[in-house]
């Protein structure tokens, strides 16, 4: 069995968040990159499964949709443990074309993991799209995947519970956190490895856009914190009512 | 000049990083207070490869640069100079020494499991008389054929009991002095080791240190590193490397002290603002800062010209004495801004100030590194 896992190359969770004068575009200076926190779940999930013992899997591929700068976040994926690495040398675009440019590289492998969303511009449509251009099968809200010889078992977050369903490769498998305990560190052998591990560049296929941005606003700056003591309960209540008018 | 990293090099101080700030944050606090060495940390070090980092591939280990170390001990320090402190003499005082001056033999007997973190060694050179003065010896090791019959007293040996190796400095040729001083490689289990009970220390809490004694212990003649009287030269280059393992550390120490009170000061009000406003601690942050990158270019510049093959040995006690003597005034200026609650173990401070004072007298005291620069200044 062969896995492809979907990469996004994101600003790092702690980066504070500027836009361009014209608020058309994000402003990337002095920015840390690293792989989409869901991304690097489903990588962790999918080495677990390589090393099961007995395990099927042949190989893991990672892939992203991005420039030359982006090829520190692919080769942070070979560290931690996949064999080789596919880059479409194209600016990420929005999510269809993307997903227009994964398909193209993305046949042949039986599981393909997606993060649900990328922690950026929480996009959550790639993978499924994907799933949609290949003629595949996509499932969603994946919290927990088994490889079983050639079969594959998911669990589903749903309301109320978990749902576990059979499902028959290739299969694009959208996954959200649970997916793995907690995203794997690379070994010192690993990162020293992972230059001479095969990253690929491939050009990417025309393909028209179907979204623009129009223009980004920063959220409303957080309103000063009120404090009330334990005694202050009939307050509190006044507060909620009259100021936040929450009751 | 370059002031850029390597993308690997910055892998690897992620790397470090992620370790220190999601495992070794757990119980750092309460390994401290009960003195417990950091069994699982180290495994799980050992497995990431932080226990032989500079070691040839080939014995096991991760053929990384020192800068890359200085990175990794950085980062681990932020949070657990405890940990890193069990890093640090397994890299540079007992990997370090053993790839450069071991026979093959001995490398792969000794070394590859080393390198690998499988086991972790100790290096035994102070002893009760002897810590800044290393040409004081009194262990002896007499040749008794195929093997040396060792006697005496080592102090203050951090890992003695949870390593499985020693490196020993003993006097085989008390006439000779300095001269006659001997280098070997011990197991631990060898009949006649014995040691002292756990010392119960002021920081750095959760690593073991004991005094060891050795009572007619036969050591194999194998075991010895290079020749007889090559002893004082081996510890005094192998202490080289180990000072800019121990420079990083208390730079780690300074820098994390930084963060936590930048962090703090940002958050506490007092007089109506959050205290970072206040010029008094502004004014602070902004010293802590200025040596803290002070002390971190003299680590990479020790580090940097070891890695070139160049003469590093003034730098590295440059850097081991500034990162030390910085880290304790930073680390009492993080305590100072955290006011009360940095008194209390809760806020990590007052362990930090506790832990940098150690930097200043272990591997080489402030003024033993005085004294290698000055030597040298005016030689």
């Amino acid at each position: 069995m062969k896995i492809l896992v979907l990469i996004g190359n994101v600003p790092d969770t702690t980066t504070k968040i500027k836009f361009n004068a014209d608020k058309t575009a994000f402003d990337a200076a002095g920015v840390q990159w690293i792989i989409n926190p869901w991304d690097e779940l489903a990588l962790t999930r999918a080495m677990e499964l390589k090393e099961a013992p007995g395990s099927s899997i042949e190989s893991i591929t990672v892939a992203n949709v991005g420039r030359q700068e982006t090829e520190a976040t692919l080769r942070k994926a070979l560290a931690i443990g996949a064999d080789k690495a596919i880059r479409v040398d194209a600016d990420a675009q929005d999510a269809f074309y993307v997903a227009n440019q994964l398909a193209q590289i993305a046949g042949g492998f039986d599981l393909i993991f997606a993060g649900v969303e990328a922690s950026d511009y929480n996009g959550a449509a790639v993978g499924g799209m994907l799933a949609e251009l290949l003629g595949i099968q996509s499932v969603s809200a994946v919290s927990g995947l088994l490889v079983e010889g050639n079969s594959i078992k998911i669990t589903r977050e749903i309301e109320g519970g978990s749902q576990t369903v059979g499902v028959v490769t290739p299969v694009v498998a959208i996954v959200q956190k649970g997916i793995a305990k907690e995203p794997r560190i690379p070994a010192m052998r690993g990162i020293m490895m992972a230059r001479s591990k095969p990253l690929e560049v491939v050009n990417p296929v025309a393909t028209e856009t179907r979204v623009s941005f129009v223009s980004f606003d920063l959220p409303p700056a957080k309103a000063n914190c009120k404090k009330f003591t334990e005694e202050q309960g009939k307050e509190l209540i006044n507060a909620l009512r009259e100021e936040a008018k929450v009751l | 000049m370059n002031f850029e990293f390597s993308e690997e090099q910055l892998m690897i101080q992620q790397a470090a990083r992620d370790y220190a700030q999601r495992e070794l944050i757990k119980d750092v606090i309460q390994r401290d207070t009960t003195a417990t060495f950091p069994t699982h940390h180290i495994k799980a070090l050992a497995e990431l490869g932080f226990m032989g980092m500079m070691v040839n591939p080939a014995w096991d280990g991760g053929g990384l640069d020192t800068v890359s170390y200085v990175l990794a001990m950085e980062e681990l320090s932020k949070v657990d100079a405890s940990v890193s402190v069990v890093v640090s003499v397994n890299n540079s005082l007992v990997c370090y020494g053993l790839d450069k001056y071991a026979s093959a033999s001995q490398k792969e007997k000794y070394l590859k499991p080393l390198a690998s973190g499988k086991k972790i060694g100790a290096f035994l050179l102070s002893e009760p008389e002897a810590g800044s003065d290393a040409t004081s010896q009194r262990t002896t090791a007499e040749d008794k054929g195929d093997y040396y019959l060792v006697n005496g007293t080592k102090n203050w040996i951090t890992n003695a009991s949870s390593a499985s190796t020693y490196i020993l400095i003993a006097q085989t040729d008390p006439s000779k002095k300095h001269k006659g001083i001997t280098a070997f490689i011990v197991d631990k289990d060898s009949p006649g080791i014995s040691l002292g009970p756990h010392e119960d220390k002021m920081g750095m809490r959760s690593s073991d240190t004991h005094s060891v004694m050795f009572n007619d212990v036969k050591v194999p003649k194998e075991n010895r590193i290079g020749e007889e009287g090559f002893g004082f030269t081996f510890a005094m280059k192998v202490l080289e490397g180990g000072r800019i393992g121990i420079a990083s550390q208390a730079l780690g120490l300074a820098s994390g002290a930084l963060e936590r009170a930048t962090a703090y000061a940002k958050e506490r009000k007092a007089f109506g603002t959050v205290i970072a406003n206040h010029q008094a601690i502004a004014f602070k942050l902004a010293d802590m800062a200025v040596k803290v990158e002070n002390a971190r270019n003299l680590c990479l510049k020790a580090a940097w010209l070891k890695d070139q093959g160049k003469p590093y040995g003034i730098a590295s006690a440059m850097a081991k004495q500034y990162a030390a003597d910085i880290a304790m005034e930073v680390t009492t200026e993080a305590v100072q801004i955290h006011g009360g609650y940095g008194y209390v173990r809760e806020y990590h401070v007052e362990r930090m100030m506790r832990e940098a004072k150690l930097t200043q007298i272990y591997e080489g005291t402030s003024e033993v590194q005085k004294i290698i620069i000055s030597r040298d200044l005016v030689k």
